[in-house]
């Protein structure tokens, strides 16, 4: 196979939409997945779970239609690059491949804020997001010198899934600043159109105090110990710890747009990300490049499955199989749904700004692959940089293995804040292929 | 630290040792079971660091796993009696394989 009319990037529930919807649509649809199974971060191994909730009974119906929707679906397989045209590079099975697909879909999701604290590189630090892949994929729990600490929906509900299944912590130690709510009233009007988020969010919070864990606000948090986490620092009050799961919410994962050439981005000042610039049907400034989901901009599991839909459609507009005044009539309740479900989210940013990253102390490591601190990089701010791309070539920030994945977003805000401008006006990263390493072994065997 | 809900069904060998695990779960989510959390020695200074994300963004996880390096320990699944070791520092050429 050299050629496909749709490849999606990525099967959590944007690319297990888009799939779906351009496969009854007639098209030849490749699905590539870096996962082992389809279902993404939220959905993580749902077709292995037993359905617990409403979230379980969207991914398995997601993941069973997706599954039966005759996709071609490649697990285990990374995407690194991406040529004008539309030819895509991925490994799978130790060996790269190459496709040219008439219309890219990007549903490549989301990506933890980091929480660069004092000590945060010591094994035994991690975060929430990652105990909660643990939890789903083989029944972790925390127990015994574990802590949550941070802020953000996800702490909340993994909280939740962890006393739902017998483990336990210390504490959770709330990091956001106080006076969230008020922030937020502003937008509650308009939230109140999907009420389901904000029952969701007081249920969790309540859930955690009923099983006697405390929660403790906090504005510094310290990890410590000789070679690995032995205790953290609330607020200069030490606790025995060999658990640290941190949380600031979640970013866009841009790293694949970013390296496409024309692709046009802008920041995003309520959820503080950066963000490819999209069309209401995920259309980003490159012609035949769609993105539906988080990587588009945070929206959560069900906007991101609504979102898939509607850029398999809009392909389908592009590809000739519907006129735009067919796909506008069949898209019109998933394009209501969408909305509704984008209600809540202004709230919920409101509600739950990132940790300010003016606070980073000077000593705190932000690159975490080239163990850059943020005093580094205010020293190279200090001699001119101006910009992600300059600090780099001062301290190496962003350019070990990780690429930039885990750093970006810490290291562009504290480039703002010791600039003492807006971050908009700041440069993040630039990306480029391959986006992920690759090896020459893998590299060779796109010349057989 | 972590406590496993589910049963395991085999063992790996880690720097030696053996570690239950459950097969198609990650190595990563293995070692952690098993209360390991250093992973890996970092080329730059050479301390010690564990996973981060799980989720295949951070490499924070890289380990040496039946003979190849910078195996990212978390989208490795899990097979029975496979053999894997702390990645310690950069890439590197084996004595065997300098000796070719």
């Amino acid at each position: 196979m050299s050629e496909v009319d749709i490849l999606v990037l990525g099967a959590g529930p944007a690319g297990m939409a888009a799939a779906t919807e351009a496969r009854a649509r007639g098209f030849s649809v490749l699905v590539l997945d870096e996962n082992a199974r389809p279902g993404g971060q939220v959905h993580r191994a749902v077709e292995a779970r037993t359905v617990k909730d409403g979230q379980d009974r969207d991914g398995a119906k997601l993941a069973a239609a997706f599954r039966a929707s005759g996709a071609d679906y490649r697990p285990d397989a990374t995407l690194w690059a991406v040529e004008p045209g539309g030819k895509v590079f991925w490994s799978e099975g130790g060996a790269a491949r190459s496709i040219s697909a008439k219309r890219l879909i990007l549903c490549a999701g989301a990506t933890e804020r980091p929480v660069p604290i004092p000590g945060w590189t010591l094994p035994g630090v991690m975060t929430v997001g990652a105990a909660q892949i643990a939890l789903k994929t083989a029944g972790m729990v925390p127990e015994g010198k574990a802590w949550i600490a941070g802020q953000g929906p996800l702490l909340w509900l993994y909280a939740n899934q962890v006393v739902a299944r017998g483990g336990t912590v210390q504490g959770v130690i709330d990091l956001s600043p106080p006076g969230g709510l008020a922030r937020a009233a502003w937008h509650l009007p308009n939230a109140l159109r999907a009420p389901e988020y904000l029952v969701k969010g007081l249920a969790w919070q309540q859930r955690i105090r009923n099983a006697g864990i405390p929660i403790r606000r906090a504005t510094r948090l310290v990890a410590e110990g000789d070679g690995r986490l032995e205790r953290i620092v609330i607020d200069g009050w030490s606790r025995p710890a060999d658990l640290l799961l941190l949380h600031d919410g979640v970013v866009p994962n841009t790293q694949v747009t970013r390296a496409i050439p024309g692709c046009a981005h802008e920041w995003d000042a309520g959820q503080r990300c950066w963000r490819p610039t999209l069309d209401e049907w995920g259309n980003t400034t490159v012609e035949g490049v769609l993105v539906a989901g988080d990587s588009g901009g945070i929206g959560g599991a069900k906007v991101a499955a609504l979102a898939g839909r509607l850029a398999a459609m809009e392909a389908a507009r592009a590809l000739g199989r519907l006129t735009v005044d067919q796909r506008n009539a069949e898209a019109g309740r998933t394009r209501l749904e969408w909305k509704r479900q984008r209600a809540p989210r202004r709230f919920l940013d409101a509600l739950f700004p990132p940790l300010p990253e003016a606070a980073i102390e000077d000593s705190t490591i932000i690159c975490r692959c080239e163990e850059v601190t943020a005093g580094r990089l205010r020293g190279a701010v200090a001699l001119g940089c101006l910009g992600a791309n300059q600090t780099k070539a001062f301290t190496r920030a962003g350019m070990g293995p990780c690429q930039g994945r885990i750093c970006g977003p810490a290291v562009h805000g504290v480039i703002a804040a010791a600039r003492g401008v807006d971050p908009a006006g700041v440069d993040p990263f630039r990306t480029r292929f391959p986006t992920k390493p690759l090896t020459l072994g893998e590299l060779a065997a796109l010349a057989s | 630290m972590f406590r496993r809900t589910e049963p395991t069904d085999c063992t790996i060998s880690w720097e030696g040792r053996d570690i239950p695990a459950r097969a198609g779960e990650s190595l990563a989510v293995t070692l952690l079971a098993a209360g390991v959390t250093a992973f890996r020695q970092t080329p730059v200074t050479g301390t010690e660091r564990g996973p981060l994300c799980l989720m295949g963004a951070c490499f924070d996880c890289l380990v040496e796993l039946d003979g190849q390096q910078n195996v990212q320990a978390c989208l490795a699944p899990v097979r029975p009696g496979m053999v894997a070791a702390m990645q310690r520092g950069a890439r590197h050429f084996h004595q065997s394989e300098d000796a070719a």
